[in-house]
Formats: structure tokens, sequence, C-alpha cells
């Protein structure tokens, strides 16, 4: 048997083995790789930093923690975006496994806060994060999209209490605060079809500036809504979080993941090439014995 | 971190670990994972439904009824119309009653309808063609700040979009045979398409890393806390519960080689 006939028969398990071992020595090793950031994740970034203190930003944290691996980073860097440049933030959790591990990335992010820390050479004091005054968590509700329909009309509608049990009224950031009108922009940060929803019966039906953070198997399947206009920015999977974390000056698990990736589509090209190269020569083998007999 | 917290991540890397063995085969260790996940998903699910569903939006709202009035004297008595109609849902369990639940099955399907299609027509159908036929922008047609091909809003872009969606569509008629210059237009369409799932498979690719990368994060977390002296916990069993771990694993693999050898010298 040829080499080329054993690379055809190759057990698949050393191929998950070498890339386990590869994942793990890459993580292992500390070093950086260059992120480049792209115009979609740009203008996301750019979109908040130019937002001006005291404005409010929703951010949809719609995904399970089967999802968590792509999309925690993102949550993590555009809401330490937001409150470092003094945003408020209603965050909604319409996914239905997820509203418990949303409130916990929301108080991990509160306790990143209180330290003093420095972006792209600014240096930004740290404070502590207040329920109720910088951000509002309202939690889950079934059917997204007649959530996402209500919350156009007023928030009090399909929530009338926050994820806590204040009711919104008593919330000191919801005075003056009914619907979509009274926010800067909408982030869904969603694992899938909530994505739907929000363009269609969301920006679709109240017309609000709308990103989407997405996991990396969603990703191609909205860029068109890019080039239409429906939306201003996508992040996709846990590149997108890497280039907002590059964006943001704030290195966290993406960028840390970054270097795995690179490691890891090395070794599946060359699985891919190799191959490839023994299908083709495998085949023109058994074109020539065909035509000798 | 306390005892407890780290008791909790050590069983997550269990349950990774349990996970990530089915590569090499199905085992037990495995099947333990795959259920406890759909369980803790499916309770969990209730739990959440029930509290943010059941009670706000039905029980909180009759709350000031009595029951033995069947809440009628609440007042927001009308509330018991979608419990019924959630009751009536029930009724597929029956043989002979079964066909009850076509009412508030028809009510929902009716109401979803309605909404559904005028919003998904406005904006996943029309938007889309619109923007597909836009005005081709002459003056930027190599790209917007200066040549640049990769630039989705040039002119260039705009053609290949027309294009591709056009030739995609055609690929999908049937009425015609792909022969001739239908057929050549019905190839750049399949083209499209496979451009499009490759950029789909490498997005797809890149995801499903980013999840084993995670993973090894939390491994490496994990195996960081069990060995940081700094931390006020240090002494409370740290090591002990890590190497408790780390023998499941061997034990498990030498059971693993030991069946391996038992099963080659019986085949020779």
């Amino acid at each position: 048997m040829g080499i080329f006939d054993k690379l055809m028969k190759l057990d698949r398990r050393w191929v998950f083995l070498l890339l386990a071992v590869v994942c793990v020595w890459s993580y292992v090793v500390p070093f950086d790789i260059p992120i480049r950031t792209e115009p979609e994740s740009e203008a996301i970034y750019s979109f908040i930093d130019s937002l001006p203190p005291g404005d409010i930003v929703f951010i949809a944290i719609d995904y399970d923690p089967n999802n968590l691996a792509e999309l925690h980073p993102m949550t993590y860097a555009v809401v330490e975006h937001c409150w470092r440049k003094e945003l408020k933030v209603i965050f909604t959790a319409l996914s239905q496994n997820g509203p418990g591990m949303a409130d916990q990335a929301i108080r991990d992010i509160s306790d990143s806060l209180l330290v003093d820390k420095v972006y792209n050479g600014v240096e930004f004091k740290g404070r502590e994060i207040i329920r109720g005054k910088d951000y509002c968590f309202l939690g889950y509700k079934p059917y997204y999209a007649l959530i996402i329909l209500g919350m156009g009309q007023d928030f009090r509608l399909p929530f009338p209490t926050d994820y806590y049990g204040t009711p919104l009224d008593s919330v000191e950031m919801m005075k003056g605060v009914i619907n979509y009108d009274q926010v800067a922009c909408v982030i869904d940060l969603s694992g899938g079809s909530i994505t739907d929803a929000w363009i269609s019966y969301g920006q679709g039906r109240f017309n609000f500036p709308l990103a989407l953070g997405l996991t990396g198997v969603m990703t191609a399947q909205y860029y068109p809504y890019l080039g239409s206009g429906q939306i201003f920015g996508i992040m996709g999977g846990l590149l997108g979080a890497a280039q907002y974390e590059e964006m943001a000056d704030n290195p966290g698990r993406a960028k840390e993941g970054m270097r795995v990736q690179l490691f890891a589509h090395l070794v599946i090209i060359f699985f891919i090439v190799v191959g490839n190269i023994g299908y083709f020569v495998t085949r023109y083998r058994q074109k020539k014995q065909k035509e000798v007999s | 971190m306390d005892f407890y917290t780290f008791l909790w991540m050590t069983f997550a890397v269990f349950v990774t670990l349990a996970t990530f063995s089915f590569l090499y085969k199905d085992n037990p260790f495995y099947k333990f994972a795959e259920h406890l996940v759909v369980g803790v998903s499916a309770g969990y699910f209730v739990i959440i439904l029930w509290h943010n569903a059941l009670v706000p939006n039905l029980f909180q709202k009759l709350a000031d009824g009595d029951w033995y009035f069947i809440w009628l004297n609440s007042s927001q008595p009308w509330y018991i119309i979608p419990a019924i109609l959630g009751v009536l849902m029930w009724t597929r369990f029956s043989k002979d009653y079964g066909w009850v639940s076509r009412w508030p099955m028809a009510l929902y399907i009716g109401i979803s309808t309605g909404i559904a299609i005028p919003l998904e027509m406005a904006n996943r159908v029309n938007k889309q063609l619109y923007a597909m036929m836009a005005d081709i922008d002459w003056s930027h047609f190599f790209g917007t700040n200066g040549f640049d091909l990769l630039d989705v809003n040039s002119g260039l872009s705009q053609v290949i979009i027309f294009v591709g969606a056009a030739a995609a569509l055609i690929y999908f008629f049937f009425s015609k045979e792909h022969t001739g210059l239908f057929g050549k237009i019905a190839t750049v369409g399949i083209w499209t398409l496979m451009i499009g799932f490759g950029a789909s498979f490498g997005f797809t690719v890149m995801a499903r890393i980013s999840l084993f990368i995670n993973r090894v994060q939390d491994v490496g977390d994990w195996s960081e806390a069990a060995w940081d002296s700094t931390n006020s916990n240090y002494g409370a069993g740290f090591q002990i519960v890590f190497w408790l771990m780390v023998a499941i694993v061997i034990g498990y693999i030498i059971n693993e080689l030991r069946q391996f050898t038992k099963t080659r010298s019986r085949a020779s």
C-alpha cells in the first residue's frame, strides 16, 4: 500500500488528535498575532465610541450557553466599552437558556469596571456600576417576535418589571424611556433565528439603527442586510469579537483564541490539501490500471 | 476562589472531557454528559417559563380573583380565555378529543402568520430586492476609497451581486432545460452558490474551533486555579480534586488500552 492509499484510509481520530495537540500547544505558548479590523466591525465600534455619555444602548444577549464561546467575548468587549464611555445599557435575554448566563456576565463586567484602566492611551477611572442607574436587565419572555414588537410600543408591555422584579417605573434610568425611540442603537448578539426577528419585526418596523454580533455559522448569510443598509455593522464569530477587542484596546478571550485559530486552520488546510492530493493520485492510478487491464 | 466554585469548575472540566471522549468512540462518560445537558436544559427552561411567563402573565393577572369563582371575579377576567386555550392544547394526548387542540393551534398560527407575512415580505424580500437592483456607482466602480476589489460598496460589487443573484435564481428554474445560453447562466448560478457555501463553510470551521478553544481556555483556568498558591483556599483540597480528576481520565485511557490489546491478541 502506497503512501497515498494510506492517506486515504487514515483514521480520522489521528486528525482530531493532531488538531487537539496543536490547539493546546498554541494556547499554552504565549505570543500575539496581528488582528486586522474590518469595516463592518469598525462601524459598531465607531458608533458606540461617538455616543455622548448618558445615551442608551440596547444590547440583546440572545444566546444560550452553547454559543457562549463565540458571543461572550463580544458581550464583554461591547458592554465594557459602553460603560467606560458612561453610556447606559438596557439588556434583554430572549433565548430561553440565556438569562442566568447573561446576569452572570453583567455582574462580571460590572466587577471589571471597578479598576482604573487605560485604553488607546486614554485613562478611564474605575467606578461602581449600579443596577437601575447604569443598566437595566429586562430578562427573558417567551415568543421573541411578539416581545420585540411589544417593546416598540412600550418596554413596560412585555416587561412590567425587570429581571430582578423591580417595576420598570421604579428603575431610575428607565424614567422617560418608553420604547426604541429613546435608545441610540440596538446591538443583537445572537446565535439563532432571533436575529431574523430583530431585522423584520424590530428594525424593519421601528427603524432604529441595528448591529449584529453573530456566531460564525450564521455570519455569511447576514451580510446581504449590511449591503441593503438594514444593519450598520456585523461582528462575525470569534474573529469579530477579537476585532472589537483590538479596537477597544481591551484584549480578552477572543484575541487569545485567534492564535489558536491560526494554527488550527493551518492544520485543517494541510489535511484538505493532502486529502485532495491523495484523492486525485488514487483516482489517476485507478484510471491507469483500468486502461492497462 | 472558594472550594465549592472549584468543585463546580472541576465538574465542568469532567463533562468537557467526557463530551470530547466521543471523538474516540461512544462511551458511558459521553452518554452521561449528553443526558445531563438535555435534562438540565429542559428543566431550566420549564422553570424559566414558569417564572417569566405563566406567573406574571397569567397567575398575577388573576391573583385578585377567587379560584372557586374560576377567577371570574378578578379585575381582568379575560385572561382566563388564553389560559383555557392553553389547556386545550393538552387534548392532543387524547385520541377522542385531540381535534380540540386545533382551535388554539389555529388561533396561534393565524396570529403569527398575520404578523409575519407583511413584515417578512417588506424586510427580507423587498428591501433585499431594492438593494440588489441599486443604481451602479460608476464613479466608484473599483472601490469607494481608491482601488479595492474587496469593497462591497463598489460599483463592481453591485454588478457581481446582481449577476450572481439572477444567475442563482435561474439555476432553480426547472421549467426550461439547462442547455445553451440558459445552461451557461445556470452554471454561473451554481458557482455563485458554491462560493456562498464556501464562505459559510469557512465561518463554520472557525465557529467549531472557537467552541474547542473555549473549552481549552476553561480547562486552562481550572488547572491554573488548582495550582495557584496565592489563593486563600489553596489548602482546601484543590489538588486532591485535581488529581482525582486526572486519575479518572488516566484510568479510562488504561482501560481502553487494555481492551484494545485484548481484542488485538484475540484477533491474532
